[in-house]
């Protein structure tokens, strides 16, 4: 038998009209905008804030994401942040008293080349530097871990290996989202919803309020976190960012009885799926190599992902796919986060997570909120910031981002 | 799936194609002259228009030879291709990146 969801309570936030003014204001009703209102409330006692939302909360990539979280990245900067976050993860359900189904099941990212091998290894080694779990296994070791996996040499690329990290695994991402809206809401935070901002009030170089659809709004303090749409955001505020946005697709198929009892990534033959609790199967592609905005992708994406997806599990051939959609991913050409001050005096920006940020929500939040509560960076974001693309101090994580972008 | 027209062979399937990001990014003229903040421009900051986008696309299973398209990003649909080193039409052009 599949899972049981938790049930909702019937009363999740008020849905206040906005005032005319807040102590800070957080444009983005994502898991990364409730997450810093949570912990600018929480850690920092700023509760004359509002979060505002341009469609409904946690209507974005938080509800379009495949939900994987792990830590397993290479360099001590991102395994420090992913990590901190993971260990959120791990303390958030108690603390938000609210049951989001955080299964920690592991992660196998394969290997399929001498290269990805190499690289694995060398990861691997990294996170353990890091204290991060991780282990390299051969392919009968993830058949263990996995037994409907196909081992088999007479594929196209065949399994020559994977990282594990057991504490890895999957979270509701809906449920994620309205545990932390709700915590925010019971300490004071104004949610609202159907609300764009569209356009900034400054003093000089300095952010004063926001424009929106719901008329002009005073704040001290303005942080962005509106992931696929953050440059388009910042500019109106004359702030350019180095971020392209691309469509990147998910599907889920109807339900099964549990098959599959781990989260399989292939950076290389670009699928990655898990089983959610009720029993879908979920998977994720690669990017669509163009720009967008228009939340779909190409078919050619899906046709890829699903034979690669039946390759690695015969079973799943006789799937039927239930639904397909697209996200609007924001990407860096490090593939990693930017968290950060910028040109524009107490306006923050929180953006660049590309396709892989629903792991980092917790963290994303965690720093964002000290970094908009006091003006400076926290020692985990501090490397996140906008100048790493002048001093070259880049962080590249195309290899443990798992999705080529 | 989308239907792009390579000015040298016709309208193709989007699977023949690669994607080269903005177009009409100029090399700096003085390399040297540039500051770091003008490096950080060329090399990693790019529009990320939501409409009408001048871009890069390769024929690359085809003639094998890049050219530019104009296409808005929300609707996915061309409004023009035309050959490397043509301006962009309309004036959608590039608002960033390199020097004048
Ligand atoms: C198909 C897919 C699969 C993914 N899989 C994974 C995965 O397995 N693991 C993982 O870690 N990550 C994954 N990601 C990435 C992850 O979803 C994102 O990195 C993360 O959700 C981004 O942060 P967010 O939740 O705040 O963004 P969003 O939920 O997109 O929040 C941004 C919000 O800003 C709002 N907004 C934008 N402009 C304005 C405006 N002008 N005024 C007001 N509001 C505005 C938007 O409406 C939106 O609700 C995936 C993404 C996609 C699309
Ligand atoms: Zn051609």
């Amino acid at each position: 038998m599949a899972e049981k969801l938790p049930e909702h309570p019937d009363f999740l936030w008020r849905n206040p009209d906005p005032k005319s003014s807040y102590d800070a204001i957080i444009v983005g009703g994502g898991g990364h905008g409730l997450a810093t209102a949570y912990y600018l409330a929480s850690q920092h006692g700023m509760t004359n804030i509002a979060v505002l939302e341009k469609g409904w909360l946690g209507g974005g990539n938080m509800a379009r994401n495949t939900t994987i979280i792990r830590s397993n990245y290479l360099w001590d900067e991102s395994a420090a942040i992913y990590e901190h976050s993971l260990k959120l993860w791990e303390q958030l359900p108690e603390e938000l008293d609210y049951d989001f189904l955080f299964s920690q099941r592991g992660v196998l990212n394969l290997a399929h080349t001498l290269q990805d091998v190499r690289e694995s290894q060398r990861r691997v080694n990294a996170n353990a530097l890091n204290g991060v779990d991780a282990y390299f296994l051969s392919p009968e070791e993830v058949k263990e871990v996995c037994p409907i996996i196909n081992i088999g040499d007479d594929i196209r690329y065949p399994i020559m290996g994977a990282t594990y990290q057991p504490r890895a695994g999957i979270a509701k991402h809906d449920h994620v989202a309205w545990a932390f809206a709700r915590r925010c809401d019971q300490l004071g935070v104004d949610l609202i919803q159907n609300c764009e901002v569209t356009g900034f009030l400054k003093d000089g170089d300095r952010v004063v309020g926001v424009e929106t659809t719901r008329g002009r709004i005073s704040a001290g303090k303005v942080g962005l976190a509106a992931a696929g749409h953050s440059s388009v955001l910042a500019e109106l505020a004359g702030v350019r960012l180095p971020i392209q946005s691309h469509p990147l697709q998910a599907l889920v198929s109807e339900l099964f009885e549990p098959v599959h009892p781990t989260v399989v990534m292939s950076n290389h033959v670009h699928v990655y799926v898990s089983q959610a609790h009720k029993g879908e199967l979920v998977m994720g592609a690669g990017i669509d190599s163009y720009n967008g905005y228009g939340q779909r992708g190409a078919f050619h994406v899906i046709e890829e992902q699903m034979a690669a997806a039946v390759e690695l599990f015969p079973i799943f051939a006789r799937a039927h796919v239930l639904r397909t959609w697209g996200g609007i991913v924001d990407t860096t050409l490090d593939a990693s986060p930017i968290i950060s001050d910028t040109p524009v005096e107490e306006l923050y920006v929180n953006c660049g997570w590309g396709t892989g940020g629903f792991k980092g929500t917790p963290a994303s939040g965690y720093t964002f909120a000290h970094m908009i509560a006091t003006g400076a960076a926290h020692p985990l974001n501090k490397s996140f910031s906008l100048d790493r693309f002048e001093t070259g101090h880049l962080i590249d994580e195309h290899g443990a981002a798992a999705v080529a972008h | 799936m989308l239907l792009i027209t390579c000015p040298h062979c016709g309208p193709r399937d989007e699977v023949e194609f690669h994607y080269g990001g903005q177009a009409h990014v100029a090399y700096p003229d003085d390399p040297h002259a540039l500051t770091d903040r003008e490096w950080a421009e060329f090399l990693f900051y790019r529009d990320n228009a939501k409409g009408l986008f001048a871009e890069r696309w390769q024929h690359a299973v085809g003639c094998r030879k890049w050219f530019n398209a104009v296409r808005d990003t929300v609707t996915y649909t061309f409004q023009s291709t035309y050959a490397a080193g043509e301006s962009a039409p309309n004036g959608v052009a590039a608002t960033h990146g390199g020097t004048p």
